[in-house]
């Protein structure tokens, strides 16, 4: 959105690579990446796995000359390199900084299971965008009988948009892992993995190092605080899919198998990593968790609305004149949020990402809620300068490329849809073309195997719903048109022959 | 019925006639079909255009070239019903396993460099219809009505699909006469 | 006293474990299938057994049976979208039934003809996939594989020998041979292998066999599928 197109090109010329190749000395190659979670401070990029933020052809002629140089990345100017929290707005989560060791010192003075009940008092909800029940989670995971248990913290932050968990773990990162430290007092388990997204690999040494510190501090490891509670957490690095983000996915990755969700049931809290008793939580609801044991339920559920206690972390981008980190109570509405950020002449907003909801103007007075907008923290401006029909091309083109293959209907259906989107986009769409495309969106959100498929139709359905004059306006008043370019597809039957007689072309719609 | 005759057009675009010769197997059938039934732009009667007010037009064989898209156009405009016929019209069929070799490795190979080939050079007369540079099937091109699967479709199936046209049912293949094969 | 759900009004026993697949294939209902096979642990991944269980719909081969579940598997709308399944995988794969060996043996097309799919309704993919004759014995044309994995399973599961795995990510997902060349040759799969003849395509053929039965006395050209399933499958189940 902020003239990555641009920026690239420019970068290609600059490294005479071209996009998605290697150069021929081999020393750099050019590829497009999905989201890198750095939206407050794009256009990002990464190096060797590192991120690269604010990108503008000054920095770029900078890289390419360390490029050219054949400069290692640890001599690189660190301000390339630079990561900006920028949070903007703090509410109960982003205002406290808990002392080390404090919200574990809460809890078992409290008690375990007194603590399980503050959790459950606090109607904390999952805040990955899915929204179940804390607590029942964790209660669940400790009835299953079995001999070991696992808590995960999913930080494989990929919703496009969305870059809370990468503030909350450079920031926040103590309350991460003492909510994960409650949690695995609480169900039981010895052992807990942090799933980085591969993409944050610049906040790994900084974690280590605070694990490190927070096991020579007795906060981590055995016998806890002589409390008896044995834990201890360990970092898995994610590499770049999308769908790790879904839980089953993400404990085959931790497994070591690709990334594929699982048949459930099971559920990953009866039979998750190593077939056994497995919580998965957010990042955020690991700081949530680790505030309330300090708290208490009441402090967190005086916050938010019936369904929806607390606050929710939001990371916003796109046009408005603030970028970065929000906190608000849930219930807060959208026209709210889009006064605090400085957003004007506001098109739509795509809520929760990609797999979210695209909303138009005249609905903003819908709240950020579990029963309304319930979203991960995904939350992308779009100014009437900008094209629906731009954003859903985008975003069918992002499912397309990260189905990860394993069912029929996302696998063929998302590659299909995206083939769907480009004929319409393009000009290309005739009466029929709408009616396929809402009966392909049904076919893969109503029968895909897992989130991905079952919301990567989303963009389409909540635009088409929206703006259906805006598809409409795109099509041909004739009945048929083919979805590939019947002249294009003579070129090199023309070539050959070496003619370019009229009756060597073909028009795309008959006269 | 009514006594004026339903026109039926066919043609065989990249296709090899056989669904032609198994529509040809309705052998006496075709006595009681005549009856009902006048062909027109066909293979059949060498009419070499459709006329303007064809009922059903049956075409086998996929889409290899410019001329191809012309005459399907062509049926797409005179004919109320459209019939993708056979294998090859439905899914593109044997033609379209060239779809994996470049059109320029086949040109290549048909003319240019392939063993035995004399005074090589790419055929460029202005009356030659040019390659796609895939086979298409029909509905990829067209709108298509219905589709008479089969290589080629048996005699049956002609026939059953014609005389629930004729007798003004929606036409549905019963679960013998569908085949791939 | 039997545990019991309804499939389509008709009362089906269960026992604990048993998936909807399991208990209603014993009890002679046949729900269509193509990436289930009772020899193997349940995958999910075709989605062609997608039955609507009290108003959800879920994977038959996978989901458990439980007590007073009302299962619809044959709906207008459950057909009409398994059929369109079936035709993503026409497209997306290079499905020239009438140059296939496999035809008339073929669940595939078995299937296809089930649901009375004339047509592959979307654009074609037309994909350049590869084929591998390399082995002396047993071929594979990956333009016919979809990735139903039941090679993969059986090749772990029967033949103890994870001859074959699926590799890489969306519509570029293939199957791969697990040798030291990639080639079927170099592998440690023999013609006698389970792996070798559980696939329900033409994708993975045994040389020399492909026209023993001519066509028109194969299996799917006068039996149905559901039939043909129910008879050998049905068996299995019960134990």
């Amino acid at each position: 959105m902020q003239g990555k197109s641009e920026l690239m090109t420019y970068f290609a010329q600059q490294l005479k690579v071209d996009i998605g190749c290697t150069r021929a000395d081999g020393l750099v190659s050019l590829q497009s990446t999905s989201c890198t979670g750095m939206c407050d401070q794009g256009p990002a990029g990464l190096v060797n796995g590192y991120a690269l933020t604010r990108l503008t052809p000054s920095r770029i002629d900078q890289i390419v000359d360390y490029v050219n140089r054949d400069i290692p990345l640890t001599q690189w100017e660190a301000d390339l390199f630079h990561v900006d929290d920028n949070i903007i707005k703090r509410d109960l989560l982003l205002n406290e900084k808990p002392l080390k060791g404090q919200a574990i010192s809460a809890t078992f003075a409290r008690g375990l299971r007194e603590t399980l009940a503050e959790i459950e008092l606090s109607g904390l909800r999952g805040r990955g965008g899915a929204g179940y029940t804390t607590a029942w989670k964790w209660t669940f995971c400790s009835e299953e009988n079995a001999t070991q248990r696992y808590v995960v913290c999913n930080a494989d932050e990929g919703e496009p948009g969305t870059f809370k968990d990468r503030v909350l773990l450079n920031s926040y990162a103590e309350s991460v892992f003492e909510g994960m430290t409650i949690a695995a007092a609480i169900v039981g388990a010895t052992h807990g993995f942090l799933y980085l997204r591969g993409e944050y690999l610049h906040l790994l040494d900084k974690l280590e190092s605070i694990l490190a510190a927070r096991r020579a501090a007795n906060l981590l490891g055995c016998n806890i605080l002589q409390k008896g509670v044995d834990f201890d957490i360990e970092i898995c690095l994610g590499a770049g899919a999308y769908i790790c983000g879904e839980e089953s996915a993400l404990i085959e990755s931790l497994e070591g198998k690709a990334g594929i969700p699982r048949n459930r049931p099971p559920y990953p809290v009866t039979q998750g990593y190593l077939a056994k008793p497995t919580v998965v939580n957010n990042v955020e609801t690991y700081v949530a968790a680790a505030n309330i044991a300090i708290h208490g339920g009441a402090w967190f559920a005086k916050l938010g609305t019936a369904k929806s206690k607390g606050t929710k972390i939001l990371s916003i981008s796109g046009d408005c004149t603030a970028r970065g980190i929000y906190e608000y109570a849930f219930g807060t509405t959208v026209n709210t949020i889009l006064a605090d950020c400085g957003a004007s002449d506001v098109l739509g907003v795509q809520v929760g990402g990609p797999s979210g909801v695209f909303i138009a103007n005249d609905e903003f007075e819908r709240k950020i809620a579990f029963e309304d907008l319930a979203t991960g923290g995904s939350f992308i401006i779009f100014n009437n300068t900008r094209s629906i029909l731009d954003i859903v091309h985008n975003f069918s083109h992002f499912f397309a490329h990260e189905s990860c293959g394993f069912c029929t209907p996302c696998r063929v259906g998302t590659s299909l849809l995206k083939k769907q989107v480009d004929k319409i986009v393009e000009g290309h769409g005739s009466a029929g073309d709408i009616v396929a495309l809402e009966e392909l969106c049904q076919l893969i959100k109503n029968y895909s195997h897992c989130g991905l498929g079952q919301t990567a139709a989303n963009p389409v359905l909540s635009t088409l719903e929206r703006y259906p004059e805006i598809y409409q306006a795109m099509l041909k008043k004739i009945s048929y048109e083919p979805g590939f370019d019947l002249d294009k597809s003579l070129e090199t039957a023309r070539r050959m022959a070496n003619r370019n007689d009229a009756a060597a072309h073909l028009a795309q719609v008959e006269n | 019925m009514t006594t004026k005759k339903v026109k039926v057009a066919t043609v065989s675009l990249a296709g090899c006639f056989g669904c032609h010769m198994s529509f040809l197997d309705l052998d006496e059938r075709l006595v009681d079909l005549v009856e009902h039934v006048q062909f027109d732009r066909s293979p059949l009667t060498d009419i070499e255009h459709c006329s303007d007010d064809c009922d059903i037009g049956l075409i086998e064989g996929g889409v290899c070239n410019s001329e191809n898209v012309h005459v399907l156009r062509e049926f797409r405009k005179q004919c109320k019903i459209l019939v993708a016929v056979g294998a090859c019209a439905i899914n593109g069929g044997l033609p379209a396993m060239r779809n994996h070799i470049s059109l320029e490795d086949c040109l290549n190979e048909a003319y240019m460099d392939g063993i035995g080939v004399e005074n090589p050079q790419i055929p460029s007369d202005v009356e030659l219809p040019l390659l796609l540079d895939k086979v298409h099937p029909l509905h990829e091109v067209v709108k298509i009505d219905y589709f008479l699967p089969g290589c080629p479709p048996s005699a049956d199936v002609f026939w059953a699909f014609l005389t629930d046209l004729l007798a003004g049912r929606e036409p549905a293949l019963p679960y013998e006469l569908i085949h791939f094969d | 006293m039997t545990k019991t759900f309804v499939i389509d009004g008709k009362t089906i026993p269960f026992e604990d474990g048993q998936t909807i697949m399991q208990a209603a294939s014993a009890a002679g209902v046949y729900i269509t299938h193509l990436c289930h096979n009772p020899q193997f642990t349940p995958h999910g991944s075709c989605k062609l057994c997608t039955v609507n269980v009290n108003g959800r719909n879920c994977s038959a081969c996978t989901f458990p049976a439980s007590e007073g579940q009302n299962v619809t598997n044959i709906s207008k709308e459950l057909n009409e979208d398994r059929e369109k399944i079936t035709q993503m995988l026409f497209v997306e794969g290079n499905h020239f039934c009438p140059s296939c060996e496999k035809t008339g043996n073929c669940q595939l097309q078995a299937v296809a003809y089930h649901l009375n799919m004339t047509d592959n309704h979307f654009p074609h993919f037309f994909e350049n996939r590869e084929v591998d004759a390399s082995h002396p014995d047993v071929m594979i044309d990956h333009n016919r594989c979809i990735f139903c994995t039941l090679c993969v399973r059986a090749s772990e599961q029967v033949d103890g020998k994870n001859v074959f795995a699926i590799s890489g990510r969306g519509i570029d997902k293939r199957l791969v041979v697990n040798s030291p060349s990639g080639l079927l040759k170099d592998s440690a799969l023999d013609v006698s292998d389970c792996a070798a003849h559980i696939c329900p395509t033409g994708a993975i053929l045994i040389k020399r066999t492909g026209y023993s039965v001519p066509i028109g006395q194969r299996i799917y050209d006068h039996a149905h599928i559901d039939a043909v399933a129910l008879a050998s499958e049905g068996e299995a189940h019960d134990h």
